[in-house]
């Protein structure tokens, strides 16, 4: 069955420049650099950018009014699809919300599986970025290593979870289905192996002199601008920002492990892309404390089939690989939610672009879009 | 066991052999869609969920350039397949009907995924979705799965290129009811 | 600060403001504070200046339409105390209007610009105030309002 959509006609406004002389050009929707669909028109005099402009959209799928026809169990699944490459951590955080308002009390076992799937998707997340990045910053190996251990991780959550990218393993009350007697045998195997291949990243590119001139210097944000452009995750901890929601509002089993928060105060590209190879170690720390220590028990609380939350609002928030991810439901008391806005986190980052941008060449606006790590989904929701 | 290893992708033609060297004797229309399905490429235009699955088909594990599909270009006007991998909503369908024009014939297009096949997990109760790319350009080959997994892309991609060697795609067919007493 | 004394300090202030309890049901529920649109600003200002409250980040903006009147809510946080308040406003649902805070908090202008094109807020003194995330010619018709009908793009279940 086919209806006829209506398509908006696509006179795109355009920037006139306030200077003779200066040109506007247009980067985007359809680029390999901007990491989705992200339309920057760019003032320019000469090749120094004077003014960037995101016009977003272009992957605006109107989840939030979709949602309000949704069950609560139904509109988990719709939140993997906004930033799908923390798909877990996602659920995670709709899956908080829900259990705050029920009061439901999850089981040990399903909190230690929760916490494994989030830094595993955490690791997979910030290697992507590390073989995206690298490649607009114009080094194409490091995208084959970087899909070469996701693969991996990919394997394992399929063994698991049954998808591989879009996974809906974690409902209100615990996760799905018991983790595949391989899972942990095989974590195991991953983690001896991905401890020498971090090292071949930091030799690869970290050292890199070009990689360094590029990055170090170019795009400077300070620390109170950070937190008044609302910025969170590695992008504000490289400006000396402490945003970690795992260690502020510790949830689930993150008060029981040992991580450190990785702060940089210099603010510039470089700063964040140390911060996000740190955090990768970090993550991977997480994993081996906890993957010989999963507890015995259920892995899913007892919830009735039908969920309906009493009247009232509720508000959870998780540290995702991009920043602070939160859910926010108002309830009406029915079986369907009446309000549900999700705040992003590369909302607020990218409204930090315009800032770091400005005086800089377009070579350096590539490096610092690729040091935000944004997922255009995310942002238009 | 002595099972014949199938060949992948046989030469269509004949080759007449003289003392000079050889002759091509066959109908060239094979041997031109032959060439042509053994190297398309595609243009990189993925929005979202499904371009990730993409990229994983085009890196090592799952590497689609076994096939043909070695370059992928950013420009449209080198391109000759463009995977519309991801949602379409009302304001990115000029943008995709523009890309669409600025590539030379002859093209075709892949649609990965249910959201670009019939809209997807998005189908109901959304005011900004196009419910399947096919309402702005007309696609060729659909594929299943949200995101559908890199083998499914795979068996796509070689689907396409047994539809261009059979002779069925819509340009081959409009060039066939243009000109029906043609003999090459 | 704990609750009983954000409720005190913030008193202080502005006499007029109400407080509500929020709706977490356990001890971690947040203060939430009912102000009236006129005083948004300068209670605003005072919430981030005040060394003792120092409120700097705004971490959630949005709008939700009950059926007879807007509420704008605004979550907000301070790094250096640690405490979190939800500030709520009501608007008129024929003429909905509030100060902008994009000069305070420099997030609030793409979240102002989100509720703009969503809700239909307008917002004073705004510097930059269009269309952000959907397509052009959808001024004036606000998507995320519970009377928001459209017979073509929407498949009803």
């Amino acid at each position: 069955m086919y209806r006829e959509t209506q398509i908006v006609s696509d006179d795109t406004k355009t920037a006139s420049p306030d200077v003779e002389g200066d040109l506007v050009i247009n980067v985007g929707p359809q680029h390999p650099a901007t990491h989705g669909v992200l339309h920057l028109v760019i003032t320019l005099s000469g090749e120094t950018i004077k003014k960037v402009e995101p016009h977003l959209g272009y992957i605006h799928r109107s989840i939030e009014k979709m949602c309000e026809s949704l069950s609560y169990r139904q509109f988990i699944y719709v939140t993997s699809r906004m930033d799908y490459l923390s798909s877990h951590i996602n659920n995670h955080g709709c899956a908080l919300c829900v259990e705050k308002g029920l009061q439901i009390e999850v089981p040990l076992r399903a909190q230690v599986i929760r916490v494994l799937m989030d830094e595993l998707t955490r690791l997979a997340s910030h290697q992507l970025w590390w073989g995206a990045m690298a490649m607009d910053v114009g080094a194409l190996t490091p995208f084959f290593l970087a899909f070469r251990e996701r693969e991996m991780i990919n394997d394992i959550m399929e063994e698991t979870c049954g998808a591989r990218l879009t996974m809906n393993y974690i409902v209100p009350g615990g996760v799905m289905v018991d983790i595949h007697p391989n899972f942990q045998q095989r974590v195991r195997e991953f983690i001896t192996h991905f401890k020498n291949k971090i090292d071949e990243y930091d030799e690869l590119l970290t050292g890199n002199t070009i990689f360094q001139i590029r990055t170090k210097g170019v795009g400077y944000v300070s620390k109170e601008d950070a937190i008044s452009y609302g910025m969170s995750g590695p992008s504000a901890r490289g400006s000396g920002v402490q945003c970690d929601i795992r260690k502020l509002y510790p949830y689930e089993v993150y008060s029981k492990v040992q991580f450190d928060e990785i702060i940089e105060t210099e603010g510039d590209s470089f700063a964040r892309y140390i911060v996000r190879m740190k955090e990768m170690r970090q993550s991977l720390s997480i994993v081996e404390q906890l993957i010989d220590n999963i507890p015995e028990g259920d892995f899913q609380a007892k919830t009735k089939a039908v969920l309906k939350l009493p009247k009232g609002e509720f508000y959870s928030r998780v540290e995702t690989a991009r920043g602070d991810f939160g859910v926010y439901i108002i309830s009406e008391g029915g079986t369907t939610p009446y309000r549900i806005k999700f705040r992003s986190p590369g909302f607020s980052n990218l409204s930090a672009l315009d800032q770091m941008a400005r005086g800089g060449k377009i070579g350096d606006l590539v490096a610092i879009m690729g040091t935000l790590d944004l997922v255009i989904p995310d942002i238009d929701r | 066991m002595d099972v014949k290893p199938e060949i992948q992708n046989p030469f269509p033609g004949e080759v007449h052999p003289t003392p000079t060297g050889g002759v091509l004797v066959t109908a060239i229309d094979d041997v031109i869609n032959w060439a042509r399905s053994n190297s398309l490429w595609p243009l990189v235009f993925g929005t979202s969920c499904c371009a990730i699955e993409m990229m994983s088909t085009a890196s090592a594990k799952y590497d689609w350039s076994r096939f043909g599909f070695e370059v992928a270009r950013a420009t449209p006007r080198q391109a000759d397949v463009i995977i519309i991998a991801g949602t379409i909503v009302n304001k990115m369908a000029p943008i995709l009907k523009r890309l669409y024009d600025q590539m030379a014939d002859p093209k075709y297009v892949i649609a990965m995924g249910a959201c670009a096949t019939s809209g997807g997990p998005f189908f109901y109760n959304t005011y900004s979705v196009v419910k399947g790319a096919d309402h702005v350009i007309p696609v060729d080959v659909y594929i299943a799965g949200c995101p559908p997994r890199p083998e499914a892309l795979l068996h796509a991609l070689i689907t396409l290129q047994n539809k261009i060697k059979s002779g069925l795609t819509r340009e081959q067919i409009r060039g066939d009811l243009k000109n029906p007493n043609a003999t090459t | 600060m704990t609750n009983e004394e954000l409720k005190i300090k913030l008193s202080e202030l502005i006499p007029t403001i109400t407080f509500e309890e929020g709706g977490q049901p356990i001890a971690s529920a947040w203060l939430n504070v009912n102000v009236e649109a006129k005083d948004w600003h300068g209670f605003a200002n005072s919430l981030k200046y005040n060394p003792v409250l120092s409120f700097d980040y705004l971490f959630c903006e949005t709008c939700v339409d009950w059926k007879t009147h807007l509420t704008m809510v605004y979550h907000l946080e301070s790094t250096q105390h640690r405490h979190i308040v939800v500030i709520k406003s009501k608007l008129d649902r024929s003429k909905p209007e509030i100060e902008t805070v994009s000069d305070i908090w420099k997030t609030a202008e793409f979240h102002e610009r989100e509720v703009y094109e969503l809700f239909g807020v307008n917002f004073l003194n705004h510097p930059d105030l269009r269309l952000l995330i959907l397509p052009d010619g959808w001024e004036g018709r606000n998507p995320l309002r519970k009377d928001f009908e459209d017979t073509i793009n929407m498949v009803k279940l």
